[in-house]
């Protein structure tokens, strides 16, 4: 097979060889003498946790970053790729984790913005159905990308890196946001890309995907290879040990039984949304009791975020339906009265939402703490401010320069574990988190799954939104899946799985929205 | 060889100070630069900006009752400014406090008594509080964008002025120049410095500086309206009312713009004239940049911007400049202000050609 | 001529300088870009003007050396907003006020001198036209290429890929990046040209809308050209309808004191400020609208990859 420019690979030459790969930025060493080889046709995978270097390794392959010091070396010869376009020139293509869709514009002018020269947008858009049939991505090219869903966009996304040909993919974890059928369907389609001789660098720190998948992993950690394998050889224990250094923590699980006291309840609650890029929420029923903690499923994008703002109080607009409180009504009240009854939230959005990136930690703490003895007659007390931060770094083990460090300066899991100290330590009868260990390192993800287990185990009603079906059943007692601004029935965890769970993500299941089977009958699908 | 803007690990406490100060000197190489171009002599040029106007006392008064509006008005900007709400409007707020006030003083102001001029302080801070009350109401219902509205309502301020003072309030002993009448002693700030044009009205702007800066630095009202300033979505996840934000920063403003109003006719001006003030209330914008929203700094920059106007009035009577260069040096000012401030969250880098990936042979 | 043909000549007439502003900051603003110094830019255009006009007794010559002026401030706002990473708003204000001293300083030899109107040779040539001749050359040419110019950002908005990129850019400037657009050279471009059409609205105050240099002439047109532009939900058709929507009103003032309608002049000049309120009321009271239509990235800061 010839690539774009005509070139002929002859055996035994690495499609892709990286060596010695370097990058600083002022606060990280970010990638530290990177060894990568990726044969033609492999799928090759780049394993490692959040914060271990893989997006900005990608990003230097694929232009976006320039190496200090390294060689890239593309079908034999060494090359500088400075620019996007001259990587996508020489055959290599890239599907972002975040991507980058114009909303207002069709699926064929987005595609024709990422490509050289005036394509004519006729040819354009029959070429895209050709490419989306032979691989299985139904697209149709003239919706406007907002009215799609995220699944809908990340095919788009794949299919403008597949119509320039490219001889390597590379996808940026690309099933943070997919139920686990679409996940099946993506990596058909990527087995069929790697027979047909484009190999493809699959970024993600998901164990059990790499190993279904993956020709080949390199392993990275805090900047460096740790390691490459085979991994249909490894188990993901020894995968794990490369990634992390150590075993995978393990959560001890709850042992106390949930209590009665219904905490939080949620009758009905029908709300347009937010935005007009939004989904709006039909009919949903919801209850907590004291000491549980329950789980929602589902990709984002299917109303989470405006179901975390109804329940927090942050956006007002009207709303049909009941939100209770410890029995008391909240519905349309603002954020602090609901805070007053007794109620934390930790949002999706770590800076810029739950912390504000340029102030300190200790005037973070007063964001949401401040009735907890900080605020006096108005005027604010410094020395039970800075006491309270000093508690919650303590006790949450965050590693940062101290109560005057700023929020920015943190790690991801640093300051998501602060946030979620900040809003435990106030003692909060019904505590909402949305997305617990987004982007966060492994240890800190295990603490905070720990910490919300024990909180659980002291009386507080907890609801947890996550994409992370692992962390789902690992902590909660139930779990209910939202799909399209609807929320399905709760089913005890130990009553389900992962394929149970993840069908009733693509809202195929009949479990889902009320029509389902007795619960505790035995009758299963 | 190149030079490059490099992210500092954490903003650089010296440059928050020290900017401000390089934006002056470079203001004043500028100036220097122009003047050199304009054939005037720089040595003199240079005496007559920064020396000339606060050789004596009578220029020292001068110098402070010029930085008392503007200091002032720059207060209640900063507030507003900190919550990211923009008063554009001061001038126009002023202009409508001076109305205000000005029905006090040419109505009660001839029959005297000690009311007339607590009455006119009130009367202009009520008036200059109505006026950036209808851009805080549009932004708050309406969602209209604050900078428009409250420009917009300054021109209108500032005709409704004009239609009063060459019609109804124009002085009928003033041979038909467009002024009022004189006000009336009653409702003139008492002198302070004799020899000076120094009055009272000082004591109401150090007032606010200290209740300013207590404010924001101490009251959680002042910390809430920091949040909302620098991240709207954390101020909504906090529960802070962004509307009353909103409220609180543009009344904050009006009501110093008032008051500096009321400050002026009834002190160095002594009547109403069309235009109420020499662009303080744009000038004050400036003022609250260069104070980098503190109070102390707004102290100084209140100083130097007042430095300024009294420049620009010395330069049009030794150096046969016109006095606008005090408007063209405010916004080289603002400019390297601006351009300055990088310099706290980025450093420079001297990057010594480009680095070259080796040919690899096979 | 009958009072119709007069009150619309005298609407165009009007609303030019609107529209060239209007059609300038509405590209700046597609970019990303929110511009607020256009009041200093036409004012520092219209100074130009009149300065080189009067030098050259050339009209082209003076809009020529507007539009270039315009274009030097706005690249200063360039260089504050794109290289120096200031916060848009500010440096638009800093824009607004520097324009307004320097072009007040620049202006003080020319307060109270007059430009002499030379006859124009193109003006003779038109009218000799037969049948509509007489009537076309009622219309000053900067009128006629106001409206090219509206022509020509359509057509380059919506039928061409540089447009296509511009709205991109302005839309989600990461997005743009990623696919590997220069996203500061796109919006260097936008604020240009923006620039540009503003100098050329304040040379068309200056020397065709009168022929004198006044202090702080444009009296607020290049606040309400931003207003026109959220006005239009950043339409270029709609910001044309606005000008002239503008410059009615201008014009009715004109006929209501030439009718003798007891009114005080003052007010009748308040009326377009007032009116500009409650335009920006009427649109921006529809946060759904504003969404669709605002550029997504207007006034955000952007940082690029290193």
């Amino acid at each position: 097979m010839t690539g774009p420019v005509g070139i002929a690979f002859p055996d035994g030459t690495p499609r892709l060889e990286l060596r010695g790969i370097c990058k600083r930025y002022p606060s990280v060493l970010a990638n530290d003498q990177i060894n990568l080889k990726v044969a033609p046709g492999e799928i090759h995978a780049v394993l490692g946790e959040n914060g271990a270097g893989k997006s900005t390794l990608m990003k230097v392959i694929y232009g976006l970053v320039k190496p200090d010091a390294g060689e890239l070396i593309w079908g034999g010869e060494a090359v500088a790729v400075t620019s996007p376009a001259q990587a996508q020139r020489l055959g290599i293509g890239m599907v972002f984790q975040h991507f980058s869709l114009f909303e207002t514009l069709t699926v064929v002018q987005n595609i024709a913005l990422g490509m050289t020269g005036k394509p004519d947008l006729g040819t354009l858009s029959a070429q895209i159905v050709a490419v989306s049939e032979r691989y299985g991505l139904p697209v149709d090219p003239s919706r406007l990308v907002h009215t799609m869903s995220v699944g809908e966009r990340q095919r788009v996304e794949i299919i403008r890196a597949l119509l320039l040909n490219p001889r390597l993919l590379i996808m940026d974890e690309p099933t943070s946001v997919l139920t686990p059928q679409a996940v099946e369907r993506l990596f058909e389609t990527l087995r069929q890309l790697s027979d047909d001789g484009c190999s493809i660098l699959y970024i993600s720190h998901k164990l059990h995907e790499i190993k279904a998948l993956c020709h080949a992993a390199t392993v990275m950690r805090a900047g460096r290879v740790t390691g490459v394998c085979d991994p249909r050889q490894e188990s993901p224990r020894s995968m794990a040990r490369m990634m992390v250094g150590a075993d995978l923590p393990v959560c001890r699980p709850s042992s106390i039984a949930a209590g009665t006291e219904r905490c939080l309840v949620v009758d009905k609650l029908t709300r347009a949304a937010d935005s007009a890029f939004g989904t709006a929420l039909d009919q949903i029923d919801l209850v907590v009791h004291a000491g549980e903690i329950v789980g929602i499923a589902g990709v984002s994008g299917n109303g989470q975020k405006e179901l975390l703002t109804a329940l927090s109080g942050e956006t007002p607009i009207p709303e049909k339906g009941r939100i209770e409180l410890l029995g008391r009504p909240v519905g349309c009240t603002d954020p602090l009265t609901r805070r007053r009854l007794g109620l934390c939230f930790v949002p999706e959005e770590r800076l810029g939402r739950g912390a504000v990136p340029t102030l300190t930690l200790a005037e973070n703490a007063l964001l949401t703490a401040h009735d907890s003895g900080m605020v006096k007659g108005g005027l604010l007390n410094f020395g039970a401010i800075t006491a309270f931060t000093h508690r919650c770094i303590e006790g949450f083990q965050v590693k940062c320069g101290g109560p005057d460090a700023e929020a920015r300066s943190l790690s991801g899991g640093n300051l998501q574990k602060f946030i979620i100290g900040r809003e435990v330590l106030q003692k909060p009868k019904v505590l909402i988190v949305s997305q617990p260990t987004w982007g966060v390192d492994v240890g800190a993800a295990a603490f905070i799954r720990q910490t919300l287990i024990d909180l659980r185990n002291t009386g507080t009603a907890i609801l947890v939104i996550s994409e992370e079906l692992d962390e789902l059943f690992e902590i909660c007692d139930s779990i209910s899946v939202m799909v399209k601004g609807r929320l399905s029935k709760p089913i005890a965890t130990a009553e389900t799985d992962l394929t149970e769970i993840g069908l009733m993500m693509t809202g195929l299941s009949q479990r889902h929205d009320g029509h389902a089977a007795q619960r505790g009958s035995g009758d299963r699908q | 060889m190149k030079l490059k803007l490099e992210r500092r690990v954490a903003p650089s406490q010296i440059m928050q100070y020290l900017s401000p100060l390089l934006a002056v000197g470079l203001t004043a190489l500028t100036g220097l630069c122009m003047f050199i171009a304009m054939g005037k002599d720089p040595a003199t040029a240079f005496y007559v900006f920064a020396v000339q106007p606060i050789e004596n006392l009578y220029g020292v008064g001068e110098l402070l009752i010029k930085a008392s509006p503007l200091i002032l008005i720059g207060l209640g900007l900063a507030v507003g400014f900190r919550a990211n709400v923009w008063n554009i409007g001061a001038e126009g707020q002023l202009t409508v406090g001076v109305i205000f006030s000005g029905v006090v003083a040419l109505h009660y102001g001839p029959q005297g008594g000690s009311w007339v001029l607590p009455a006119m302080v009130v009367a202009g801070a009520f008036g200059g509080m109505l006026w950036s009350a209808i851009p805080a109401f549009l932004r708050t219902r309406f969602n209209a964008n604050e900078i428009l509205t409250s420009l917009m309502l300054t021109y209108v301020a500032q005709l409704w002025l004009s239609y009063l003072i060459y019609g109804p309030w124009r002085d009928p002993n003033g041979f038909n120049f467009p002024q009022s009448e004189p006000l009336a002693p009653s409702a003139l700030f008492p002198i302070l410095i004799e020899g000076t044009r120094l009055n009272a009205s000082v004591l109401i702007t150090l007032a606010a500086v200290v209740f300013t800066w207590f404010i924001l630095k101490r009251s959680f009202v002042g910390y809430q309206l920091q949040v909302v300033g620098l991240s709207e979505p954390a101020a909504r996840y906090a529960g802070f009312n962004g509307r009353r934000a909103v409220w609180i920063a543009m009344l904050a403003g009006g009501v110093a713009s008032g008051i500096a109003g009321v400050g002026e006719i009834a002190g160095p001006l002594g009547q109403l004239f069309p235009t109420a003030s020499p662009g303080y209330g744009f000038a004050a914008i400036i003022v609250a940049f260069l104070g980098r929203l503190q109070p102390i700094g707004i102290v100084l920059g209140g100083l130097l911007i007042s430095l300024l106007y009294l420049s620009g009035e010395a330069a049009q009577m030794t150096l046969n400049l016109p006095s606008a260069i005090t408007g063209l040096f405010q916004g080289v000012l603002l400019f390297f202000l601006l351009g300055a401030d990088i310099l706290i969250t980025y450093r420079i880098r001297v990057i010594p050609g480009t680095v070259k990936l080796k040919k690899v042979t096979a | 001529m009958d009072t119709l043909s007069a009150i619309v000549i005298a609407t165009l007439v009007a609303g030019t300088p609107l529209v060239y502003a209007g059609l300038g900051e509405l590209v700046t603003e597609k970019s990303g870009m929110l511009n607020l110094g256009v009041e200093g830019m036409m004012l520092f255009g219209a100074v130009t003007a009149f300065a080189v006009t009067h030098a050259t007794h050339n009209l082209w010559l003076g809009v020529l050396f507007a539009a270039f002026a315009g274009a030097v401030l706005a690249a200063i706002f360039a260089l504050l907003t794109l290289t120096l990473k200031a916060n848009q708003v500010a440096s638009g204000l800093a824009l607004a006020i520097f324009g307004a001293g320097a072009s007040a300083f620049l202006g003080k030899p020319y307060v109270g001198v007059a430009l002499a109107r030379e006859p124009s040779e193109l003006a003779a040539w038109v009218s000799g036209i037969p049948l509509i001749g007489s009537t076309l050359v009622l219309l000053h040419p900067l009128i006629y290429l106001s409206w090219a110019a509206f022509g020509g950002v359509f057509w380059f908005l919506y039928s061409t890929r540089a447009g296509l990129v511009l709205r991109a850019v302005g839309e989600s400037p990461a997005s743009a990046h990623s696919i590997g657009y220069p996203v500061n050279t796109v919006r260097l471009y936008a604020v240009l040209f923006g620039g540009a059409m503003a100098g050329i609205a304040g040379a068309y105050l200056a020397v065709v809308y009168t022929s004198l240099w006044v202090e702080g002439m444009t009296a607020g047109r290049g606040w309400i050209a931003l207003s026109l532009v959220v006005f239009a939900t950043w339409r270029p058709e709609r910001v044309l309808l606005g000008a002239y929507l503008f410059g009615g009103m201008t014009t009715v003032q004109l006929f209501a004191q030439g009718a003798g309608i007891p009114v005080p002049p003052e007010m009748m000049s308040a009326l377009p400020y007032l009116a500009t309120i409650v335009v920006l009321v009427l649109i921006s009271r529809n946060p759904t609208l504003v969404q669709l239509n605002a550029p997504a990235s207007l006034g955000k800061l952007f940082h690029g990859e290193a």
